[in-house]
């Protein structure tokens, strides 16, 4: 498949997870897909990075489900800050972090909740009125039943992911330190479709990596599409890490006014994924 | 890097020093769990009980690796002796051996901790991190709170969003909630606190080297429960050597906290 084949599979409405973690390994080449197409009112369920950023601030959310959005070295997002601050985001479903994985597990599990202490007593209850809790029918050893938060299932229509190989059925590893939750995304999601940096062989999954590290099998799958530096400007370990100088000036972008924010759309988001890179690839020989 | 010189380690602890300690003792009696620091004087604080008052604590590289070394501020690791990938690190919060030790934008009378926004959580005036993991922090595992700047915006009388949630919250949520709810210690750049003043509110253990109650009252946006409070302590002379020679000896600490 081509990035803009998966993105014409998608429908406006539809509720739609993005893998990795804040700005690590963002499947960024399907964000800006999107944010080229007319797609509108989607839900959005992300451990939030720049993906949040570049698609709130093209109006493309009507609802965000978060646990937190940042870029690390800049804590801030400046897109979703400045949305959040605007109230240009219509509804917003703001979790603790590993509620959010819970969620994923009811979903990817076809339960409708699973039960957990993360939420209790805290303003996550109070700015979700619509979770509820679950008393245990166990008692504890002093005879009390707990009560304890039922986290919704976080169902998806699509997943989105980016890792490092895959062959062209789906099968798809990651060779970085972490796998995050990509695996837990596609079990939560209808469908789902992968970006790597590069599709082998199958026999080539295993060649240099050991077996644990397939994180995906291709029954999750749905269409696979290499797209080389395609979480740029998030990490993607071994095979390249954050593009810091590059997310400064997206940084100082996005915070800065609405005429600096158009020139580094005009420079950067244009055009399609292949001049986003060459224009990638002509910042990065300017330093 | 090699330290600057033996000569700085006649000299008196600097504020930052003084709160590494501090920090430090926070984690002494945590005996073998897994301490998580949140920042850049959480790491030097726990790297610095590492070496000092309990070597038996678990550290990460604040990524995916479980470091068997005390490696200085940011420097890569010689030895890995596990891995802990975010899905991990939430079945350990679970499990519960685990301290971590949260920054705060508002910290309460009652040891609530807000990250989330300022203002009304429905359209703030500040959007910050969002919640992160500090509601399941909070009743899960032993937590604590880093102020690098004690002010009465930071210390309020009630926290616009409660993230991390205190005694008393946790108490009214019921069992499920209290059972292991464990504020520890709030250390700032003035003092240090626990939460086991009257009503579960925070109470000031000790203040600083050259900070005066009165400092600490001034830039505290609540009545303060203190009476006849001690100074922290100084840090030993062992512990500035690692501190200064060790641990950072670019001094990035003076940043965070300058002198």
């Amino acid at each position: 498949m081509s990035i803009d084949e998966v993105v014409a599979e998608l429908r406006d409405g539809m509720t739609i997870g993005i893998g990795g973690w804040g700005p690590r390994r963002k499947p960024m080449a399907f964000v800006r897909a999107i944010l080229r197409s007319d797609l509108t009112d989607l839900t959005l369920v992300s451990w939030g990075g720049a993906d949040v950023g570049l698609l709130v601030r093209a109006g493309k959310v009507r609802k965000l489900v978060y646990a937190f959005v940042s870029l690390d070295t800049v804590p801030l997002e400046p897109n979703f800050q400045r949305a959040r601050q605007a109230g240009t985001i219509p509804e917003v479903v703001e979790l603790d972090e590993g509620m959010f994985q819970t969620g994923l597990r009811a979903a990817a599990q076809r339960l409708p909740f699973l039960p957990m202490r993360a939420g209790l007593g805290s303003d996550v209850l109070v700015n979700n009125p619509w979770i509820e809790t679950v008393t245990s029918p166990y008692a504890d050893p002093d005879g009390r039943h707990e009560e304890l938060v039922a986290v919704p299932a976080l169902h998806l229509d699509v997943a989105l992911v980016h890792l490092n190989r895959a062959d062209r059925h789906g099968n798809a590893t990651y060779l970085g330190p972490d796998p995050y939750f990509d695996d837990l995304f596609a079990m939560a999601a209808e469908r789902t479709f992968l970006s790597v940096e590069q599709v082998v062989d199958t026999a080539g999954l295993t060649v240099e990596t050991p077996v644990q590290r397939l994180l995906l099998s291709r029954m999750l799958v749905t269409g696979v599409v290499e797209t080389p530096n395609g979480a740029h400007f998030t990490t993607c370990t071994p095979d390249y890490e954050r593009d810091e100088k590059f997310q400064q000036t997206y940084a100082a972008a996005a915070g800065g006014s609405d005429s600096e924010w158009a020139a580094f759309e005009a420079r950067f988001l244009a055009g399609d994924e292949d001049a986003y890179q060459a224009a990638v690839r002509e910042f990065a020989e300017e330093a | 890097m090699v330290s600057t010189s033996s000569a700085d380690n006649g000299r008196s602890a600097t504020r930052a020093e003084v709160c590494a300690a501090a920090i430090a003792d926070a984690f002494k009696d945590d005996g073998e769990i897994f301490a998580s620091p949140m920042g850049m004087l959480p790491m030097l604080g726990v790297r610095l009980a590492k070496l000092t008052s309990n070597p038996d604590l678990v550290i990460s590289d604040g990524e995916s690796l479980f470091l068997a070394g005390t490696p200085p501020l940011f420097a890569k690791a010689e030895v890995v002796e596990g891995w802990i990938p975010f899905r991990r690190v939430f079945d350990v919060v679970a499990h519960g051996k685990r301290h971590v030790m949260m920054g705060a934008t508002q910290v309460d009378r009652h040891g609530n901790q807000n990250i989330s926004a300022v203002g009304d959580f429905a359209q703030p005036t500040r959007q910050l991190l969002g919640s992160r993991g500090a509601p399941g922090n909070t009743v899960n595992n032993r937590t604590s709170y880093w102020v690098p700047k004690h002010s009465p915006r930071v210390f309020v009388e009630r926290v616009d969003i409660v993230t991390g949630v205190g005694p008393q919250l946790a108490k009214e949520a019921g069992p499920g909630a209290a059972r292991y709810n464990d504020i520890h210690r709030v250390v700032s750049n003035l003092a240090v606190f626990d939460v086991r003043g009257a009503g579960d509110t925070l109470r000031l253990l000790s203040v600083h080297p050259g900070v005066t109650l009165d400092e600490v009252r001034e830039a505290t946006g609540f009545e303060l429960e203190a009476d006849d409070v001690p100074t922290t302590r100084a840090p030993t002379t062992e512990e500035l050597v690692i501190i200064r020679e060790v641990l950072d000896p670019r001094k990035l600490r003076e940043r965070e906290v300058p002198t």
